[in-house]
Formats: structure tokens, C-alpha cells, sequence
């Protein structure tokens, strides 16, 4: 189903594609490559054609726009009762870097209701205008208003650039913007950077679980958007004599056109699960045994400040709710210091944790797995190893 | 009621999917095509609403002729209908043309009450494409749904949990809606043999760019916004540093490594 094209003048029947295709969508047959319906037109064999005899025809394009028209680039200002996220000022702290080079402004989008004052901080982390909406029909996140006024906003003022926090709030914003607005979206980047043209944006992401990266780039339309999971860009240092230029706009949407009605948040439990927002996590798997043994992992979670998560073997054998799984059809989580225990680092798990800034691991198995991606590794029972280090950080105290 | 059920076919375990350190190529042994686990979850909830309210389930999925084999799952395990949409000019679509070609077909099977996608797919991780069909369509747009706590079909309402980072979020929406759902909502069932036997009889239609009237500028690479400029293995970690000796030493040790990275 895929359209690339194979050039059998060029072709020599090297195989070298075979292997480069994560399909077995290439095989030569008579001395040149041929092409399967299993083609997913992902471009692996074209960099590694010595001749260059594999293309992707780019076709007729989603019809062009002026690009020029498009300056500034734009951060959301996600806020939840008047606390601004942090993953809000992280990506000021990209946005000035990208503003800089582009030598344009860099703006942030507040929409909420009475949050006038959170300009402020927005400034202080280098928004030179933040473009304000209030209405008490956005005192809560949902889709339909908040969709609404940035795309307005998008189209009146056009920003070369928006980002936008990987959030629950942001993922669910940013498809529905990008929708409306027939723009390019790359979720998750971990790397966004100007390219050599200094005017498109390169955006680097991880792709099949983390084990490739990708770069995106979306030239043909503006805005360029891109969603950033938190912690990911670095907190910059706020200058609090910073200030800038306040525009406010009006919503313009019917009631009859908002589809959700938020009716109340429950905390599904007495223990913290936000594990994405965590600087410290501690998480048990298949190691512990039975669900009394997470007491041992809660209290080293207690003593080092930290979210308690868990694997995926540990979440289905129903010892801890699913809210607490780290991993591929988890969570993923990028904490200051990730301790595993217990857990021996199946593929799936590491794919949710692999990029946690310092790894423990604590297994009594020297081969598992997880010992291969930790800094540091104690081989080792758990059931010794966690208390005596838990014992030890209440001493230090 | 009808529910329409959007599925992707990934790599089984899209996370063994390497790139070759050496010639920079891509390995290729664990690609065994699956249904999106995400998916799973999606099909199952369709199925416990057919059981309460009754009607029937759809499931669409846009891929290749092998994405049968996830599509002939979802009817093992009791799905009415499945289609397939196949056809060279959708190759290369990003998440904005693939929600376009989904919401093209969602609305040719028409009547629908509920279109339900998996929170992601596992090899891309976007969630973009459940958003993207909701808005296209005018749907309610409800990600993360970890419970349907009621439908009411009459009154044209679906009211779910949604699992935000730290707390559940209680939503209502109007009918048409769209859900993502997370794994916490259910466990999928395994296809009975009978299932499995009736599914493997069935001709399953193919829908090509035609047969939704899709527009052909919004379809495929050149429907598509963004573009993969170049892929690369990531920086590769540094394997561990194991920290020996008995249980104290190896704390100890450990508690000066983490001191000394500024950690405890």
C-alpha cells in the first residue's frame, strides 16, 4: 500500500534494504528490489540505498498557505485553579530560545476564568505578550471552549509556532486545534530546533516505544505545533522585573455549541498517582510477591519524597490500580530518579521510564534486564536491600 | 445503538524495534503485526454497550491488506461488521489525513452513537487521531476514559470518568460522542472459536479514497502537514554500574552515589 518507488535501472539487488525495512516489505526477486502491499512508506530504505535507487514521491501537497505570514511563537498556559503547570514556564524557557533565533516574539495563551494575574509570572518567564481570554466558560478545561478561543486567537494573530504541555489537558487541546486548523502536530517532542533555512522548525521525537527517534518537520503549514511532555525542556530562571503587553480577546461561542459538562473530580484513592509531575518514583513489580509486600516500597517512597508506580505485572495481578503502572500501556515518566524493585525490565516497562534522569535497580536476578538501562544496580533482595535504604534515609534526617 | 470502533495493526511489541547501531537500519524480528492493545479496550467497550442497549458494532481500521487480521479479531470476538480502508493514496497519511480518511468512512457507515478509540497506538504514541476525528465529525470529545458510567440514549447523553494525571474527572456529553479509552476500563475477552471460525468466513469490504469520497488533496503524503525528515537510534544508555558487596555496603555506596548526584 505504500508508494515508494523503486528505480530498477539504478537498483543493483544489494538487499541492503531488506534488512532496513521493520515491515518485510522488501525482497529482491531477479537481481532488483521489489516493493509488498506491507509498505508503510516510512522511508527507512531510502538512507540506506548506496545508489539511490528507492523514492517516496511527494505528491500533491494539502494546498500551501503563506507561511511568511506566520510569526511569533506561542506557549498554552495550562492552569488549573489559578496554579500555572510547570511544564508552562519549560516551555517558555524553549519558546525564548526558538523566538530568539527567529528573532520574533515569543507569546503565551491564557484562557481561564479570573486568571488576569497569572499573567505575571508569564512575563517573568519571558512572555513579551500574553494573549488573555476570559469567560467563566473556561474556569474548566474542556475541549469545545478552549478549542474555540485559540483557534480564534490562532487565526486573527498567527504564530509561526505553537507549543503546547503533553498533558492530558494538552494532548486532548492540541489534537482538536491542529484538526480545525489543518496543521502539522508532533506529540512528545523531546528536541525542537530551528533548522539551517531559520525558518522551519525540526522536531525530534521517540517513536516504537523509544527505541527511535524521529525528525518531524511540518513545512507547508502554519502553525508548526508541537506538544512537550513535562520535564522534558529545562525550568529557566524567572526575572521578576519582567514585564509585556496584555491583549485580551472575548470567546465567541454558543452554549448550545459546548458538547461537556464537567461534573466533579474525585481522587480515586488516599495515595498521590500523579506520577508524570513526580521527581521521585518507586516502583515494585512481579518481585514483591503479594500486595501487602508495596508496604516495603511505599515507605521508601515516603522516605525519599516520591510517587509510588508500579509494572505492569504487578498492576494485572490486581496488587495496585492501574493508575500507579509505568510502562508502554501505562504511564510514561520521566522522574529525577526512577527505583525499580522487584522489576526485571521487560521491554515494555523500560519504554515508560527509559529516559528517567538517574535509574536504581534492585533485583536479586543479575540478568535481568533492568540492570542493563539503571545507573546504579544493587543485585540483591529486595526484601533486604529497600528497608535497610529506607532505614538509612530517615537516619540522614 | 451503533458504535463505530477505530483500530490500528502495529508491531506487536513496537518497542523491540531497533535501529541497527552499525549501518543505521532498522531491526526488523519482533515486527509481528497485532491490534493496537489500546484498541482492545475500545472493541470490548463496544461490545459490553451492545450487550446492555443492543444495536450493532463497526470496526474500521485504515491499513494495508494485512490489517485484516485485526479486523477479523475484533469480529472473532463478536463485532457485526468490519472494514477495511485500503487504498494506495492514503500511504503516508500523518495523524491530520488519517483522521480525515476514519471520519470520511464513520460517516458513510452513518447513524452512529458512539465512535470509541484506544487512548494511542503503540508504535506512533500520539493520541492524536481520536481528537482529530471528533473534531472533523463534531463529536463530544472524551480521551482518557477509564468508566462509562451511563448512556442514555433518550436523552442523547453519555456520561464517563476520565483518568487525568492525578485524579478522575466525572464528564457528561452529548450524543454523538467520541471516547479514547485507557486499560483500566475493562478486560478485553478472548475471541470464542466459534468466533473465530465465523470471522474467518467473512469477506470483509475494502474501501478505497472513492468509496468514502475522500478529497484527494487530504489524503496520503500529500495530504499529510508533517513529514519524517530522518529517523536515528537514541543516544544509547551507558549499561549500570553495579554496586557490590552485602546489603549495607551496597546501600551505603548507594547513598553516596545519589548524594553525590545532588538526589538525596
Amino acid at each position: 500500500m505504500g508508494q515508494l518507488r523503486i528505480d530498477t535501472e539504478l537498483c543493483t539487488g544489494c538487499g541492503l534494504c531488506i534488512d532496513s525495512c521493520p515491515f518485510s516489505a522488501l525482497s529482491v526477486v531477479d537481481g532488483v528490489a521489489v516493493v509488498s502491499e506491507a509498505c508503510n512508506d516510512c522511508g527507512a530504505c531510502i538512507s540506506v540505498c548506496p545508489v539511490d535507487a528507492l523514492s517516496i514521491p511527494v505528491g500533491e501537497r494539502l494546498e500551501g498557505m503563506r507561511v511568511e505570514d506566520y510569526r511569533d511563537v506561542w506557549i498554552f498556559c495550562e492552569q488549573e485553579s489559578g496554579r500555572i503547570a510547570n511544564v508552562t514556564f519549560e516551555l517558555l524557557g524553549k519558546g525564548r530560545e526558538l523566538a530568539d533565533r527567529l528573532s520574533c516574539r515569543l507569546c503565551a495563551v491564557l484562557l481561564g476564568h479570573e486568571v488576569a494575574d497569572l499573567a505575571g509570572p508569564l512575563f517573568h518567564y519571558g512572555a513579551e505578550r500574553v494573549y488573555l481570554v476570559e469567560d467563566d466558560r473556561l474556569s474548566l478545561y474542556r475541549t469545545a471552549p478552549f478549542a474555540r478561543a485559540f483557534v480564534s486567537l490562532i487565526q486573527k494573530y498567527r504564530p509561526e509556532i505553537v507549543l503546547i504541555g503533553g498533558t492530558t489537558c494538552g494532548r486532548d487541546l492540541a489534537g482538536a486545534l491542529a484538526t480545525r486548523l489543518e496543521t502539522g502536530l508532533t506529540a512528545d517532542c523531546t528536541g525542537l530546533h530551528i533548522a539551517d533555512d531559520g525558518r522551519n522548525m525540526v522536531q525530534t521525537r521517540p517513536a516504537f516505544g523509544g527505541n527511535i527517534m524521529a525528525q518531524i518537520r511540518c513545512e507547508r503549514r502554519r502553525p508548526q505545533m508541537a506538544t512537550v511532555r513535562p520535564k522534558v525542556m529545562e525550568m529557566p530562571t524567572p526575572d521578576e522585573t519582567m514585564t509585556g503587553e496584555l491583549i485580551r480577546e472575548e470567546l465567541a461561542i454558543e452554549d448550545g455549541e459546548i458538547l461537556t459538562t464537567v461534573l466533579e473530580f474525585i481522587k480515586s484513592e488516599q495515595e498521590n498517582v500523579n506520577l508524570v509531575d513526580a521527581d521521585v518514583i518507586v516502583s515494585g513489580g512481579r518481585g514483591l510477591g503479594k500486595p501487602e509486600n508495596f508496604s516495603v516500597i511505599r515507605n521508601l517512597a515516603k522516605a525519599l519524597g516520591g510517587v509510588v508506580g508500579a509494572s505492569r505485572a504487578a498492576v494485572d495481578a490486581g496488587w495496585i490500580p492501574y493508575p500507579h503502572q509505568v510502562g508502554q500501556t501505562g504511564k510514561t515518566v520521566r522522574p529525577k530518579l526512577y527505583v525499580a524493585c522487584g522489576i526485571s525490565g521487560a521491554i515494555q516497562h523500560l519504554a515508560g521510564m527509559r529516559t528517567s534522569d538517574v535509574i536504581v535497580a534492585i533485583n536479586k536476578d543479575p540478568e535481568a534486564p533492568i540492570f542493563k538501562v539503571a545507573t546504579y544496580g544493587i543485585v540483591g533482595d529486595l526484601f533486604q536491600v529497600v528497608p535497610r535504604f529506607t532505614e538509612r534515609l530517615k537516619r540522614r534526617l | 445503538m451503533r458504535t463505530i470502533v477505530c483500530v490500528k495493526q502495529v508491531p506487536e511489541s513496537a518497542s523491540e524495534i531497533t535501529i541497527n547501531p552499525e549501518d543505521n537500519t532498522l531491526n526488523r524480528e519482533a515486527a509481528e503485526a497485532v491490534i493496537n492493545p489500546f484498541d482492545e479496550y475500545a472493541i470490548e467497550e463496544a461490545l459490553l454497550l451492545r450487550e446492555r442497549f443492543g444495536g450493532d458494532v463497526w470496526v474500521v481500521s485504515m491499513g494495508p491488506s494485512q490489517a485484516e487480521k485485526a479486523l477479523k479479531q475484533a469480529l472473532a470476538m463478536g463485532a457485526n461488521e468490519a472494514v477495511l480502508l485500503n487504498d494506495p493514496c492514503f500511504a503516508g497519511s500523518d495523524t491530520l489525513a488519517t483522521s480525515y480518511v476514519l471520519s470520511r468512512a464513520i460517516k458513510k457507515i452513518g447513524d452512529f452513537d458512539l465512535v470509541i478509540c484506544g487512548k494511542q497506538a503503540i508504535d506512533g504514541d500520539t493520541a492524536q487521531v481520536g481528537p482529530g476525528i471528533a473534531t472533523r465529525l463534531g463529536l463530544s470529545q472524551l480521551t482518557y476514559v477509564c468508566k462509562v458510567v451511563e448512556l442514555d440514549l433518550e436523552g442523547r447523553a453519555v456520561s464517563v470518568h476520565r483518568m487525568l494525571e492525578g485524579c478522575v474527572e466525572a464528564v457528561r456529553g452529548r450524543l454523538p460522542a467520541l471516547l479514547t479509552v485507557v486499560k483500566d476500563i475493562n478486560q478485553p475477552r478472548y475471541p470464542s472459536l466459534l468466533g473465530i471460525r465465523k470471522a474467518s468466513r467473512k469477506q470483509l469490504p475494502h474501501w478505497g479514497a472513492e468509496d468514502i469520497q475522500a478529497d484527494a488533496s487530504r489524503i496520503g503524503l500529500g495530504g499529510s502537514a508533517t513529514w519524517v525528515e530522518r529517523v536515528f537510534t537514541p543516544p544509547i544508555r551507558s549499561g549500570g554500574e553495579i554496586l557490590e558487596g552485602g546489603v549495607d555496603e551496597a546501600v551505603e555506596k548507594l547513598m553516596q552515589k545519589l548524594g553525590a548526584d545532588g538526589l538525596v
